[in-house]
């Protein structure tokens, strides 16, 4: 396989923008309207109006083509496989931009009389019917735009539902040393003592350890299972016998929900609290950093303290209602309903595969991910951290560190080198407890020529490595640039966070 | 489906399966094809075989077998496109939108313009289907793209440092409350009285785990001017910020904003304003009038309403280390590689989840890049000269209306005598404001949104939009029918 990424030198739109040049045009403002503009301008202080306004104009064609280029040196899914771990990277249904570009989406306004959006609020709630189904959750909130906001939602929730309970002192919430970044981060937002749970050689949470750190203080548990090792959490069981025993809850980070799609049940499994991403799981494009949707579902119990407001329906007048009687509601986690377009792209994708369909979906994840898997832990410098016996659900993470031994070539230097062969790399160094840490998910999406083109690259790097290190360690040369400086990106002497920092640092010089 | 099913597998059993290869395929593509699906039968036994297993269900042996959905998910059997298509179709018809009703609403989602090419860019594939750019190489143009956006946007803010986005202007709000009291290690905040009353929940949610104070401080009834004896009265040592919405939500210029920057400053509190950036061509920016920190909505910057999502959440602060190292959300550098080319990266990562975990500024990872990208298209479309003209089209329309409205004897228009922007506030005398919406409604006008209730001395009124898709047509039609409702 062999490729070559664009490679336009194009300038900023600063540099690009011409005094006068015309990229929109408005309607004549008529005689009427002039006036009116005339008077109020008259009343604007002199020191409230704008002054001035550092950028120029562009023609519309200098504008499609600038942003044309910078498109042609950017790399998605529909360019390659796309084998990030944990961020589930599959294949992005063409047929849901479509249906968000109905103006009965677009042009629908949040706060319309409720009888105007009966439309809208339909696709929500017979989302949240088949959401709840493949997860045994009672309801659904939509309102988070992402998975990270969906766990500070369940903390809130969590936290909500203890006050209520009068059990105000649990401020402990565990997190597995194998957890996302935005774990931790979530349970401290919501005001929580984050405590971390070590793995076993198992690479599994380790259940003495649990034991020894659980007390009447721990709210909860983030988990996400199959965890980032791509492993099934075994001990689930116990692991929820053991937080509700001191009256705790468990939060499911649904970040890895794919591997167990209409084949297990975070309810089934105990949790009492779920996030989904549905820009992994249910398809939906990521737009290169979001948007994406967090929906939040929880048990009976914890029903009433989601936040306002509720979808409800109305059976006996065939109507669907906004819900903001609930006393006991967290509140309010974002403006209106949620990210509703990504909400209609995952209800269209969840359609089209179907109930069983997800099964497959499921199915083929863990195949690829296992088949890969069994060719790559045999490639040199390659080992296979934690439980090498078992085999992984839709993702696995190896370890490049005897690699990098052997070589001096770093989980890094490959990830940079993949890209060269077309491919986008892996996650790397992550999760923290696996040393040179390759994370691979290469979704159910990928047919198996693409997968086994994805080993040949990385046997290729791999003998590289230990052939002509330097190449790798110098990677990577066929993209639209070589490797950053990431050190002077961030240096504060150095650092250039906008244009006018930009400027104001080349006058400078 | 059984039958196939055992066909096929007494076919892979017996290693026949590739002998009969097209009745093989024709089962295949019976029992397990799908658009979304990348592996066929075929390839799904020869990757069994390679691994040594039967069957899939193998992988999944380390499951507890209790807890396996014994059944299947029932929901739906699988449709094809055509059938979705049709059913969401049918589903949107119980939907009315702008083609059949005028809609004078905002409230924190406007209606805008939307030039084509905006909508061109932002499908482009390689944009819609990347993730995060981690891979900076292989990322170019999204990083440039979101770093164009920082860098247009603080020019139109006036202020050095923007993200590349958060989740939308509540959510923005509630960050910089929790971003102050860190910075400035104090925990009192004073925010207007006309504050949205929806970002102001989300700013509690957001707050309610801290130990932030947030403190209302009154808005001068007759214009909408920040009460300053008040807002002195409630300043104090432990004072974090002190917030303004410019314009307010209910779309009125505070004409004092510039003292309320000094007062807060005086007492070395920060001092953040909210904004609706196409009011930023015509009125002075956040940058000049004292604002530390800026945040704002993004959406009307080329994106459509979407019945509220996605939106765009704005969020900026000065050039200073303590403030820039406490801004959540992720930020794109200029740099170059290692060979001295131009290039861009996402900067200051130390400050986020995946590095920092329970000591992150934030946990904001997934943002509204591609708004973010709409937001960087839209404005490199209109110019410097195309955001002053829009917001004098949207000037010139709001006040042609309420000159108009308030020409009506039994018309109050606007309650504040101050200038607005987008959005202003009416009453009818002695007619309820969801009985004269109802009513307008009868004629296909949505008029506004009911503020019954929401501000304790503004009473029972209307606050209704008017942007640059408004005709004088349109408007005309509002006062007309207006005019009726009254008159009944």
């Amino acid at each position: 396989m062999s490729y070559r990424q664009a490679k336009w030198s194009e300038p900023t739109v600063f540099e690009l923008a011409r005094h006068g040049a015309v990229g929109v045009d408005f309607p004549e403002l008529d005689e009427e309207l002039k006036q009116a503009l005339d008077e109020v301008l008259n009343e604007i202080p002199e020191q409230l109006k704008r002054r001035e306004l550092n950028f120029l104009e562009l023609s519309e064609l200098d504008v499609v083509r600038h942003y044309t280029r910078l498109s042609q040196m950017n790399f998605g899914v529909f360019s390659g496989m796309y084998p990030l771990g944990s961020c589930t990277m599959k294949y992005n249904p063409t047929i849901s931009e479509e249906v968000v570009s109905y103006e009965e989406i677009y042009n629908c306004h949040p706060l319309q009389p409720v009888e105007t959006v009966q439309g809208c609020l339909e696709i929500i709630w017979r989302l949240e019917q088949i959401l709840k189904e493949i997860t045994g959750m009672s309801r659904f909130s939509f309102q988070p735009a992402a998975g990270a906001q969906g766990e500070f939602l369940g903390c809130l929730i969590i936290r909500a539902y203890h006050k209520d309970k009068g059990l105000d002192y649990k401020n402990v919430m565990i997190v597995p040393d194998s957890a996302h970044g935005t774990n931790p981060a979530s349970a401290t937002m919501a005001g929580y003592e984050v405590k971390v749970v070590k793995s076993d050689e198992d690479g599994c949470v380790n259940i003495s350890e649990l034991e020894k750190i659980v007390d009447k203080r721990v709210a909860g548990i983030m988990l996400t299972n199959p965890n980032t090792l791509g492993l099934f959490e075994k001990n689930i069981e116990k692991i929820v016998d053991i937080i509700h025993s001191v009256d705790g809850l468990l939060y499911y980070d649904g970040a890895n929900l794919n591997a167990l799609l209409g084949k297990v049940r975070p309810a089934d499994m105990g949790f009492d609290i779920v996030h989904l991403n549905l820009h992994k799981t249910f398809s939906t494009p990521h737009g290169g950093g979001g948007p994406g949707s967090g929906p939040v579902g929880v048990i009976d119990k914890l029903v009433d303290y989601l936040p306002s407001p509720l979808i409800n329906y109305d059976e006996s007048r065939n109507f669907y209602y906004l819900d903001y009687d609930r006393p006991k509601s967290i509140g309010r986690m974002k403006m209106f309903y949620g990210n509703f377009t990504v909400l209609v792209k995952a209800y269209v994708y969840l359609l089209r595969m179907g109930g069983e369909g997800l099964r497959k979906v499921a199915e083929s994840s863990v195949l690829s991910s296992n088949y890969l898997l069994h060719k790559v832990k045999k490639l040199q410098g390659v080992t296979l951290p934690y439980a090498p016996e078992s085999y992984r659900k839709h993702e696995f993470v190896v370890s490049l560190s005897k690699l990098y031994k052997e070589t001096g070539v770093s989980a890094r230097d490959v990830a940079k080198r993949l890209l060269d062969y077309g491919f986008h790399a892996p996650t790397i160094y992550f999760p923290l407890i696996v040393d040179e840490a390759f994370m691979i998910e290469p979704t159910e999406s990928e047919s198996k020529r693409e997968i086994d083109a994805f080993y040949d690259a990385l046997s290729s790097v791999i003998n590289e490595s230990y052939k002509d290190p330097e190449k790798v360690k110098t990677a990577p040369h066929n993209t639209s640039i070589g490797r950053i400086d990431e050190v002077r990106a961030s240096h504060p002497k150095t650092m250039i966070p906008s244009w006018r920092v930009y400027v104001t640092r080349r006058e400078r010089l | 489906m059984e039958t196939l099913e055992r066909v096929t597998k007494i076919m892979i059993n017996l290693n026949i399966h590739k002998e009969f290869h097209f009745i093989y395929l024709l089962i295949k593509g019976v029992v397990m094809s799908h658009p979304y699906l990348g592996l066929t039968q075929e390839e799904i036994n020869s990757m069994l075989m390679e691994m040594g297993i039967e069957k899939i269900e193998e992988l999944y042996r380390d499951i507890p077998s209790k807890f396996f959905l014994k059944r299947p998910l029932q929901y739906s059997q699988p449709m094809s496109e055509e059938e979705v298509r049709q059913h969401i179709k049918k589903i949107l018809s119980k939907n009315k939108v702008a083609n059949q009703i005028k809609l004078f609403i905002g409230g924190g989602a406007w209606f805008h313009l939307i030039p084509s090419a905006v909508k061109e860019i932002v499908r482009r594939s390689e944009f819609l289907t990347s993730y995060t750019p981690y891979q900076p190489e292989v990322s170019q143009g999204m990083l440039q793209a979101l770093f164009e956006y920082q860098s247009l946007m603080a020019e139109l803010l006036d202020i050095e440092v923007v993200n590349s986005s958060m989740y939308d202007w509540a959510t923005a709000l509630g960050e910089a409350f929790r971003m102050v009291s860190r910075v400035t290690k104090r925990s009192k905040i004073l925010y207007p009285q006309y504050i949205s009353p929806e970002r102001l929940k989300v700013a509690e949610t957001y707050t309610e785990p801290t130990n932030i104070m947030m403190v209302e401080y009154i808005q001068n009834r007759i214009d909408g001017s920040v009460d300053l004896e008040d807002l002195k009265k409630k300043i104090d040592q432990d004072t974090a910020a002190v917030y303004i919405e410019y314009p307010s939500y209910l779309g009125f210029i505070p004409l004092n904003i510039r003292e309320v920057g000094e007062i807060a400053h005086d007492h070395k509190a920060l001092f953040i304003i909210g904004v609706d950036p196409t009011a930023l061509g015509v009125f002075e920016s956040p940058g000049k009038l004292g604002a530390d920190i800026v945040v704002g909505e993004g959406q009307p910057l080329g994106m459509p309403v979407n019945f509220g999502g996605p939106l765009l959440g704005i969020m900026g602060c000065r050039m200073e280390r303590e403030l820039v190292h406490q801004l959540p959300g992720r930020l794109i550098g200029m740099t170059v590689t290692h060979k001295g080319e131009r290039a861009y990266t996402m900067i200051l990562q130390a400050r986020e989840q995946h590095i920092k975990r329970e000591k992150a500024t934030s946990n904001i990872c997934t943002n509204q890049a591609l708004c973010a990208l709409t937001a960087a298209v839209y404005l490199s479309l209109l110019g410097k000269n195309g955001i002053r003209i829009l917001g004098e089209q949207i000037l010139a329309r709001t006040k042609y209306l309420i000159s108009r409205l308030s020409k009506i004897v039994e018309v109050e228009a606007p309650l504040f005598k101050s200038i607005h922007f987008k959005e202003f506030t009416y009453r009818v005398v002695n007619k309820q404001s969801r009985e004269v919406l109802r009513r307008l409604f009868e004629k296909n006008i949505v008029g506004g949104i009911s503020i019954d209730g929401m501000f304790r001395d503004v009473g029972d009124a209307i606050l209704t939009c008017v942007t640059e898709i408004h005709s004088k047509e349109d408007l005309d039609y509002y006062v007309d029918s207006l005019k009726e409702v009254v008159e009944r």
